[in-house]
């Protein structure tokens, strides 16, 4: 449903750009920001404001791996994939992980809409592999149960303080 | 300006765009997927490609041509590279050719024939995409899509719908509508001119033969065909006739050798409809109430507005189109005569277009449970239908149309190409009726392909501007300059295949200019030798006014639910 908020907001984020249609990624990087994902309503609307078709802005949209078209969780655990990490068994956290969390390769965000996992590919910290990065912060030399901790301490809300 | 060398001949060259242009204009057929002259360069499919003479290879369809060039069109590394491009397209291709719906229609096909691909190297993707069958016009079969771009394109930049994109990326690459949603459920008009740029059978016309078969076969059923203005002049090309050339005596004689009981002229309703939507017309002069008044026939630019323009509502005509009125008469005619025979009647109308599948179900278009239109087929189905009956189409006798739907005039016939409604509707209103040498004068702004024609008449003293457009993008402008004041109609006519009906969806492909002209000419000609020139002289739509609509006039009017 587009709500009013939802319309206000984005409108901001259009005249923040003037409207400009060669500006649309930044647009979608606006609301995404605001979202944490790109919500349908709020892209059939920058579609009739700016005269760009939504299946264009949808392209765009999927396109790029950072766009998201599903509501993401408050917390983003990437787990990398990489070569240097996938021989030093990331493959195992994340099925912990998963596990823990009731995920899969489909479903990749909580129902509480607390937790979100995903598969990345290298994170430029081989070094430390196998690396997770959990809302931008990296920890080094994982193992399954550690990250299941982080998990726990995420939970407790006690995460967010530590940063 | 300037010369080209081409496979060792000189070849003189003036404004053609690219060097492709200037290539075929030799005569070499160069294959291309991805290139029309009427929509902007992609240079994606690779097929157009030629040699330079230091061995360089580009493509011909993204090069302008440059004085002293010299290209070479068939060499050993042109041939390998060509037939390598089509075996990787062909490679992830569904390979289900026989029972495509386009076999022997399509241009991957014909180019693999071409080129002699006897055997894919490659291996079969296994992973199948599904079909998207949501809507009442065209199907979607993204297995079999080369990614050429056409109908992203066509979609855009002809339609200003846009409503096919390219989606994902790299080996997830699509072409989808917004949100990856099924095409009947997005802003998609139906038009199906993404079908008739698609070279493969990626994209189909919704096929309806089987109903119609079943109708045929039923012997409770009376069915009653309309035929459109536009299917008699293109549906001969699938007969190896020239374009434009009149098959509407073999089409009543094939139909009749099909099963159909009553074939009648779509024409007739196209009459009634100038009669109606003048008298709407001149009410809105006088009221200066709803102007301009938009033309209601096309149901792909009703549905346009609809999604783009709701507040247009009530300045597009309320009468129905030609095939929905139609239909209504027809099931009106036919009621008591139903009930004394036990029958029922099945009204079936052949079309150029795809977006009248869409119309006919529309859910508005039903009186008291009884549909108008109950099966539309379209011109490449009515010819496929001829070619399962095994008829030798070119060797008919000529029948003539049933009557007493079978008479039309020149007016409703031109409703086929793009300015007829407004010739036959200025027609109707004047009092001193043109012949043909006036007509050519005083609708020489009005025929034509330009993309916005404007015309102005003089109507019982009144100045009327007139304004026509074909093809939905040019719709859009004009619309965009209506609403900022810069233009001001009385009467818009909006088509939204380019050319008019003669290029629907429906009707046999490639479509060009020359080819529009061609169909087009095909209509004024019946126009010039038919005997009733305009609507109000036709005799049984009076009647028909006089008799069964005296008070049931709602039945041609549209009346939203
Ligand atoms: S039918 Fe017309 S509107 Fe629909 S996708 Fe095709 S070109 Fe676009
Ligand atoms: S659907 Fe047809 S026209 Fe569109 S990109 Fe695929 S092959 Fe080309
Ligand atoms: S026609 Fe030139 S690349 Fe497709």
């Amino acid at each position: 449903m587009l709500t009013s908020e939802m319309i206000e907001t984005v409108d901001t984020i259009i005249n923040e750009h003037d409207n400009n249609q060669s500006s649309i990624i930044s647009i979608l990087q606006g609301i995404q920001r605001e979202y944490r994902y790109l919500p349908e309503e709020a892209l059939n609307y920058v579609s009739d404001r700016m005269d760009i078709s939504s299946s264009k802005i949808y392209g765009i949209a999927t396109f790029y791996e950072n766009f998201s078209l599903e509501p993401k969780g408050k917390h983003i655990i990437k787990i990398c994939d990489g070569t240097a990490c996938h021989i030093r068994k990331s493959q195992p956290i994340l099925d912990a992980l998963r596990k823990e969390l009731s995920l899969s390769e489909d479903r990749i965000t909580t129902d509480d809409l607390l937790i979100t996992v995903e598969m990345v590919s290298c994170l430029g910290a081989c070094s430390l592999a196998p690396v997770v990065n959990v809302d931008g912060v990296v920890y080094a030399k994982m193992t399954p149960s550690k990250t299941q901790a982080l998990v726990r301490k995420i939970k407790e809300g006690q995460l967010s303080e530590d940063n | 300006m300037g010369t080209m060398i081409i496979d060792n001949k000189k070849v003189e060259f003036s404004n053609e765009k690219n060097v492709l242009e200037v290539i075929r204009k030799t005569g070499i057929d160069l294959p291309t997927f991805c290139y029309y002259s009427e929509l902007s360069i992609y240079g994606a499919c690779r097929m157009c490609i030629v040699e330079d003479k230091w061995g360089n290879i580009f493509t011909s369809c993204s090069q302008l041509p440059k004085d002293g060039m010299s290209i070479s069109t068939q060499t050993p590394k042109l041939r390998r590279y060509r037939k390598n491009i089509l075996e990787l397209l062909l490679s992830s291709h569904d390979r289900d050719c026989t029972s495509c719906n386009i076999t022997g229609r399509c241009d991957l096909q014909k180019l693999a024939r071409r080129f002699g691909i006897e055997e894919i190297r490659f291996g079969e993707l296994d992973k199948k995409l599904p079909i998207d069958d949501s809507s009442h016009s065209i199907v979607r079969n993204p297995n079999k899509c080369i990614y050429c771009g056409d109908c992203v394109r066509v979609c855009e930049e002809v339609q200003g719908v846009g409503a096919l994109s390219f989606t994902h990326r790299g080996s997830d690459l699509r072409i989808s509508p917004a949100f990856n949603k099924g095409i009947g459920e997005v802003n998609c008009v139906d038009c199906g001119q993404c079908r008739t740029s698609c070279p493969t059978g990626a994209i189909t016309v919704k096929d309806d033969r089987e109903d119609f078969w079943e109708v045929i076969w039923d012997k409770n059923k009376r069915v009653v065909a309309q035929i459109a203005p536009a299917v008699r002049v293109a549906l001969g090309e699938r007969f190896g006739m020239e374009a434009g050339e009149v098959t509407i005596g073999k089409i009543v004689a094939s139909l009749k050798k099909v099963g159909v009981n009553e074939v009648y002229d779509t024409a007739f309703a196209a009459d009634m409809t100038v009669m109606e939507e003048s008298e709407e017309f001149v009410q809105r002069l006088t009221s200066e109430e709803n102007l301009p008044l938009f033309t209601s026939c096309c149901p792909g630019w009703v549905k346009f507005a609809e999604n783009r323009y709701p507040e247009l509502e009530n300045n597009i005509s309320s009468c129905k189109s030609p095939q929905q009125m139609f239909g209504a008469v027809v099931k009106e005619y036919y009621k008591e005569k139903d009930k004394e025979d036990g029958k029922e009647t099945v009204m079936v109308s052949v079309m150029p277009c795809t977006a009248k599948k869409a119309e006919a179900a529309r859910e508005e278009f039903e009186v008291d449970g009884v549909r108008d239109v109950d099966i539309v087929i379209t011109t490449n189905e009515l010819a496929r239908i001829i070619k399962e009956m095994g008829i030798v189409f070119d060797e008919l006798e000529d029948e003539s149309l049933d009557m007493p739907f079978g008479l039309a005039s020149g007016a409703g016939i031109i409703f086929g190409a793009t300015g007829g409604v407004t010739e036959a509707v200025v027609t109707r209103l004047l009092k001193d009726k043109p012949d043909h040498t006036e007509k050519q004068v005083i609708f020489k702004n009005v025929r034509g392909m330009d993309n916005i024609k404007e015309s102005i008449f003089t109507v019982d003293g009144r100045e009327v501007k007139v304004a026509i457009v074909h093809g939905l993008k040019n719709a859009d402008d004009l619309i965009k300059m209506i609403k900022s004041g810069e233009r001001y109609y009385d009467f818009i006519e909006v088509m939204a295949c380019p050319g008019g009906c003669v290029s629907g969806g429906g009707q046999p492909s490639p479509v060009d200019t020359e080819l529009r002209k061609e169909r087009a000419k095909g209509l004024y000609k019946i126009d010039r030798t038919s005997f009733i020139k305009s609507s109000d002289k036709n005799p049984i739509v009076s009647k028909i006014f006089e008799d069964m609509l005296k008070d049931k006039k709602h039945l041609i009017h549209v009346h939203k639910k």
